[in-house]
């Protein structure tokens, strides 16, 4: 069984259909990328995933680890296993980094019948994955994201996810915006969580990450649908002859 | 009509006078201050919204209803036993217990204060206490506002406190003001006088609540003075019940260099008015006014203020966050005055809400009025609802949308909740506003839920 299995996705927004019937199964152990240029689907892709409500399914079928994960709120998804880092990370001010992930961990540990963890037992284990992403124990208190550089946000996003232990992760473009010295930080904490029980999904539009983030699988979504699927070898190739040679079928439709 | 105002004020000719009939033992000077308050109110009555300051509010409810003065109801202690426990502030110097406005000796605990200082009820300071006539009286505006001329004519008990030059307390005093409504609706006129000499520092709370429901009205007039380099924070809670009606005044007179903040906290009480008028009187005075009102249901809670500054280089700064929800009815209406000679004046005010239901309604007001040509003044409105993109962010991390909403909101609550210095009362309030409002019931760690606010998407309306 896949841990993501997507099966004829198509959604919409606005009255405008972003998704065309999107196919892909990801299994656990696996590190896929999804590339594409912009405006492909491939950040609405993430979101459908992440049970965005702003977007509306129309057709097709998702599962997650097996279970129906376009019946689920967006906390459901993650109480099962999903994690999306956000393209935009949201500045949260009020509620300091500290707390709000011990919350996270908590409703996710009281979902699956575990026992809360008490500030004494959560901080240890924060600030270790912290030190991984190389981030000062000062934004242990400062509030979620507020008046954090890019780098420092999408670092941040990598903290979560090594805190929560996601079964499914999803990167939507976590490589944009970054200097080389945060993409090696960044990639080093991703490549930390890689594990027999464990999928990642890769959303980039540049293969610059893929350097550092070696996938199993890279998929090219163009226009809502994927159009090409391969090795790792297939984001070098797009980097050398761009989007315009992966869509001929594409092309065609038109 | 001028019939009907007269059957209206009817109930407060005899209240006056059964009053009246007690005060035989009271010295002149205090009998001439409650006939010239009951002159002034019989003359005016009660505001319309016709008057600019009580435009947003309507207290016809009140002028319709025929109050008469509480009874006394001091009971046995062991029919407070939870009340009172519930509103203990952990780590107080004391706390002083009025009943239906009336003093309860026995359900106040003075053991904590210091010698030197002097807290007790205002009734027993009158009786015993020639320096009060300094002081009662002498600094509310009875002309401008008839809830204070209703009050001043029926001044009988409430706090007082005296602090001699370089007092320094760090634990809060504390005044519970319980009203326990009866068949009829009562009203009590609680008044208080807080008397800080030079270089002084206090932090005081006057809390008010309700023992049973019914219609009651608690028409309260705070007088502080503060005196040179004196550092005083008053506190108000209203949690009164939902039938209460509660006006409240705070003046607060302050020296030279004196630094005065107001921090209320308005989540109980049907009709609430939170008058605070602060007047700057010396050079390099400070004052902050620091305000959260949480409404539900069909409350108002109107806050108004009026900031003089008659002195140079003087500073003021007003904070309030509103949460309405439900058909409540907030309002912020902040005025400001810089008079000729407060020079160098550095005034700045702020008023931000969430509106959670679309029945709830805010009408935020600045009025700023100035006389003197080299000052800084500034003020600023924001109305918003609570930001989905944070929603959805907390939630695709595992967290209830319930929870998650309740979070934002607490933090948008503690931005105010921060700025209290006295830390007794911060944790309690933190506390208490935590249980309030919706969704909260999982404990936060008051350092880790920070000040801060929820809403991003603001509409400016300043």
């Amino acid at each position: 069984m896949s841990m993501l299995e997507i099966k004829d996705l198509h959604a919409k927004i606005h009255n405008h259909e972003v998704l065309k019937g999107v196919d892909l199964a990801i299994n656990a152990g696996e590190v896929h990328s999804i590339m594409g240029p912009n405006g492909s689907g491939k950040s609405t892709l993430a979101q459908v995933l992440a049970r965005r409500e702003t977007y509306e399914v129309t057709r097709g079928q998702v599962l997650l680890n097996g279970k129906d994960l376009l019946a689920m709120k967006p906390e459901e998804a993650a109480c099962e296993g999903l994690f999306m880092a956000f393209q935009y990370p949201v500045e949260i001010p009020g509620i300091s980094n500290a707390y709000f992930l011990r919350a996270a961990v908590n409703a996710i540990r009281k979902y699956r019948g575990e026992e809360e963890l008490d500030a004494m037992d959560f901080l240890p284990l924060l600030k270790e994955k912290m030190r991984l992403l190389e981030m000062d124990e000062r934004f242990l208190n400062r509030p979620v994201n507020e008046g954090f550089s890019g780098g420092e946000k999408k670092r941040n996003e990598i903290v979560q996810m090594a805190v929560l232990e996601p079964r499914m992760a999803i990167l939507d473009e976590t490589d944009s915006g970054l200097d080389i010295d945060a993409l090696r930080i960044v990639a080093k904490g991703v490549n930390a969580m890689r594990s027999a029980d464990r999928a990642i999904l890769v959303v980039t539009h540049y293969q610059r990450l893929l350097h550092y983030i070696v996938p199993d699988y890279v998929h090219v979504l163009v226009d809502g649908r994927i159009v090409k699927s391969g090795g790792p070898e297939l984001a070098l190739e797009l980097e050398e002859k761009g989007y315009g040679w992966a869509e001929p079928a594409s092309a065609a439709a038109h | 009509m001028a019939t009907a105002a007269t059957e209206r004020l009817r109930n407060y000719l005899e209240a006056f006078h059964t009053h009246g009939a007690n005060e035989a033992g009271r010295p002149a000077w205090l009998r001439g201050l409650c006939e010239r308050g009951f002159a002034r109110f019989c003359e005016v009555g009660f505001p319309t919204t016709r008057q600019e300051d009580w435009r947003f509010t309507n207290v016809n409810a009140i002028a319709q209803t025929p109050f008469q003065l509480a009874r006394d109801a001091r009971l046995s202690g062991a029919i407070y036993g939870d009340t009172l426990e519930a509103c203990r502030i952990p780590g107080a110097a004391c706390q002083l217990v009025f009943v239906n406005g009336r003093f309860a000796p026995e359900l106040s605990d003075l053991s904590g204060l210091p010698p030197g200082v002097r807290v007790g009820s205002l009734a027993q300071a009158i009786a015993q206490d020639g320096g009060l006539e300094a002081h009662l009286g002498r600094y509310v505006n009875i002309e401008r506002d008839s809830f204070c001329a209703l009050n001043t004519a029926f001044i009988d008990d409430g706090a007082y406190v005296y602090l001699p030059r370089r007092t320094v307390l760090e634990a809060p005093i504390c005044f519970l003001f319980i009203s326990i409504p009866g068949d009829d609706p009562e009203m009590t006129n609680p008044r208080t006088l807080i008397v800080a000499e030079d270089a002084t520092e206090a932090s005081i709370v006057e809390d008010y609540v309700s023992l049973g429901s019914g219609v009651f009205f608690s028409n309260a007039v705070t007088e502080l003075v503060a005196g040179e380099d004196a550092v005083i924070s008053h506190y108000l809670i209203e949690r009164e019940d939902r039938q209460a009606f509660n006006v409240s005044t705070l003046r607060t007179q302050q020296a030279r260099s004196a630094n005065v903040s107001s921090h209320s906290v308005l989540l109980g009480g049907g009709l609430v008015r939170n008058n605070v008028h602060p007047v700057l009187g010396g050079e390099g005075g400070e004052c902050l006014i620091n305000g959260l009102f949480i409404g539900n249901g069909s409350q108002h809670m109107d806050n108004y203020m009026l900031v003089e500054h008659a002195s140079p280089h003087c500073s003021s700064r007003q904070f309030y966050n509103g949460i309405l929800d439900g058909h409540s009815h907030g309002v912020f209406h902040g005025r400001i005055i810089v008079h000729k000679d407060a020079q160098k004046t550095d005034a700045k005010q702020t008023n931000r809400n969430l509106l959670l239901s679309d029945d709830a309604q805010i009408d935020t007001k600045p009025q700023l009025e100035i006389y003197a040509d080299d000052v800084k003044c500034t003020h600023g409105a924001t109305i918003g609802q609570v930001d989905e993109h944070a929603l959805f962010y907390m939630r695709s991390r595992g967290i209830e949308e319930a929870s998650a909403r309740g979070l934002l909101l607490l933090a948008f609550a503690n931005e105010c909740l921060e700025r209290m210095k006295c830390r007794p009362v911060r944790d309690y309030l933190q506390d208490l506003v935590q249980g309030w409002l919706p969704g909260t019931s999982t404990p936060a760690g008051a350092d880790a839920v920070r000040a801060g606010e929820a809403a991003r998407r603001w509409e400016e309306v300043g």
